[in-house]
């Protein structure tokens, strides 16, 4: 709707003022008038105008006098100077002045439709953005992370002081621990809350694409290198870079993100020119790095890059007691979200789940309030609705041991994995948490076929 | 019940009239009826920019408006403008009674281009359905083909259609009908 822009029109001819006026309420806008530079600033502190034409020469306070003293007051207020006579040492000063833009009269009907438009389009775009920043800094600041765990209460505090500080920060935690959050909520808590936030998951992608993707990369640097490309790095300067996953990258990227570290500065892929940028990094894992540096796996020198500041994030099954809040939480939340009248969750119901183990944490909650709240015919989620649950975790709890020797127990793990990854004795390394030289050992020892 | 009236500002050719006539009853519900012509009003000339104040046209309009007026429309043949702008097609009172529209600049002679009835016609129907639209609350329409829409050229005129939009249409219809019951 235009109508929330209001327009101020500033001459002393009631002519020119009445006349503009009436043009531009046809055209939808909430116009007010003013006949002297003084009238204008008054009407100025009341109302927040988008937009105020201000003839040039008027007596007392002429046009840039009232322009000044209209933006004391509203800073934001777009001002258009009305001038009969164009000479370029007043549109000049007009401008240096802090008008937003300078027309003659008379001047064509299009010229002003368009400016006012093309202005107030720019004002929504302005005003959008603020909500959106606003929206985004209320979602992830530290009040919206439920909990009444003391050690979460402790990290809780320790991210509020590290917020506005550029120390890289390391999260660690199980899946599903909230990770991302408590970095989202670092950076919009901080001074950087209201420059990019940008992530990468850097298991997503392979070696090469990754390194494009952090680093960004010149035209024709590879097969389908088109253009030009920014790398997150460049994309989030000012802000932060939020790198999920880090224990999975290759030793090369490992190199190259110590030097960035290091000297805040890079080369893009293909190119010759160096990038600086200020970042403040964020990294996450839910490897124990300090085993992957024993074990040679990540780079030490890059892991004491990143552990600048530590915060380990404890378990779902360690936090018991913030079960019933983040289930309550989540099923009004979801409920709202779906349209489905859901009021609470039973007694019974959260006695189940503060029992449950939670392996993929406070996500694997949330996705199991929602599967409940989808499939539930009740106004109260009850046990019926996370009965599946208790099957679930029995079968996940249980394993019938064969009665064999722990040789023959690891010669069928070591079968049962590869069949599972069809084969692939890197993935099947990789799941048994072996290197591939030791899983050949193993296959020869045990005389396993692949 | 109240009527329209439509005043000659100047020497207007009866054919445009007849066309005013017949657009008014085929839109709005009140009887039109038309008023003898008023001589342009002294002193709205601009000599510097030979022009006519579009301010002082819709004054002496309004002056004229008798009581049992739901609307005046001034129709002209001189080219209106206002201080800030190099010229209007016609100009009204959101929600109010006056509106003037110039018959100046809706002549392809205007433009140096021969004369051209038909075009003509279309383009008086438009500004004045346009024009009264503004005295009955509306504001310029986003939907182009809508009478209703900002015309700063007179090829954005003639992109129009001789209609309101079904959304100008019906607040045309709610506030005339609002208007029904009204008696002089």
């Amino acid at each position: 709707m235009k109508k929330v822009w209001p327009i101020l029109v500033v001459d002393d001819e009631e002519v020119m003022c009445e006349s503009m006026a009436a043009w531009l309420r046809e055209d939808g806008y909430r116009v007010d008038t003013a006949s002297s530079g003084q009238k204008a600033v008054e009407l100025a502190k009341a109302t927040d105008y988008a937009i105020c034409f201000v003839d040039l020469k008027m007596p007392g306070m002429d046009g840039i006098e009232t322009m000044m003293e209209i933006h004391r007051v509203r800073a934001e207020a777009s001002i258009i100077i009305i001038t009969a006579y164009a000479t370029v040492d007043t549109a000049i000063q007009a401008m240096k002045e802090g008008a937003q833009e300078y027309i003659v009269k008379p001047c064509h009907p299009q010229e002003i439709s368009m400016l006012v438009s093309r202005i107030l389009k720019l004002k929504k775009l302005q005003s959008e953005n603020v909500i959106l920043r606003k929206k985004i800094s209320r979602k992830y600041h530290h009040r919206d992370i439920i909990t009444k765990n003391p050690r979460m209460d402790e990290i809780l505090a320790l991210t509020k002081e590290i917020a506005s500080h550029r120390s890289t920060v390391l999260i660690c935690g199980e899946s599903g621990t909230g990770k991302e959050l408590v970095a989202r909520a670092i950076h919009y808590s901080g001074d950087r809350a209201d420059k990019p936030f940008v992530t990468v998951s850097c298991a997503a992608l392979t070696e090469t694409l990754l390194e494009s993707e952090l680093f960004g990369h010149e035209k024709g640097s590879f097969t389908g290198a088109a253009g030009q490309s920014k790398g997150k790095f460049e994309l989030a300067d000012g802000g932060t870079i939020f790198l999920d996953e880090i224990g999975d990258i290759s030793p090369k990227l490992q190199a190259d993100l110590l030097r960035v570290l290091q000297e805040r500065r890079f080369y893009r892929v293909g190119g010759a020119e160096e990038v600086v940028v200020d970042v403040r990094v964020i990294a996450a894992t839910n490897k124990n790095l300090a085993e992957e540096v024993a074990h040679e796996r990540f780079r030490d020198d890059l892991y004491y890059r990143l552990n600048v500041i530590e915060i380990r994030l404890p378990a779902l099954r360690e936090r018991r007691e913030d079960i019933p809040l983040l289930a309550e939480h989540f099923v009004e939340k979801i409920a709202s979200e779906l349209g489905k009248d859901i009021s609470g969750i039973s007694a019974d119901a959260l006695k189940i789940l503060i029992a449950y183990d939670w392996p993929g944490n406070v996500r694997e909650l949330e996705n199991v309030i929602e599967r409940a709240i989808v499939t539930s015919h009740h106004d109260m989620l009850d046990e019926d609705d996370f009965a599946w649950l208790n099957q679930r975790a029995s079968a996940e709890q249980t394993w019938n041991v064969p009665d064999v020797s722990l040789n023959e127990l690891e010669r069928r793990a070591i079968i049962a994995i590869l069949e599972r990854k069809k084969g692939n004795v890197k993935e099947a390394a990789a799941s048994l948490g072996i290197d591939r030289s030791t899983l050949y050992d193993k296959l020869k020892r045990y005389e396993i076929a692949h | 019940m109240k009527s329209l009236y439509v005043l000659p500002v100047g020497n207007v050719p009866g054919q445009i009239l007849e066309w005013i006539d017949g657009t008014a009853a085929e839109w709005f519900p009140m009887p039109t009826q038309r008023m003898e012509m008023i001589p342009i009003p002294e002193g709205s000339y601009d000599a510097k920019r030979g022009q006519y104040q579009s301010v002082e046209i819709m004054k002496a309009v309004a002056q004229k408006a008798p009581g049992d007026a739901a609307r005046v429309l001034g129709i002209t043949e001189v080219d209106l403008a206002i201080p800030t702008l190099t010229f209007l097609f016609g100009q009204a009172q959101l929600e109010g009674t006056v509106a003037v529209v110039s018959v100046a600049r809706l002549r392809q002679e205007f433009y140096g281009l021969p004369a051209d009835e038909a075009l003509l016609r279309e383009r008086v129907v438009k500004e004045v359905l346009h024009e009264l639209g503004h005295t009955f609350g509306l504001t310029h329409c986003h939907d182009p083909k809508c009478v209703m829409s900002l015309a700063t050229h007179v090829g954005l005129v003639d992109s129009k259609e001789e209609r309101y939009c079904t959304n100008c249409g019906m607040r045309i219809a709610r506030r005339a009908a609002a208007m029904d019951g009204e008696r002089t």
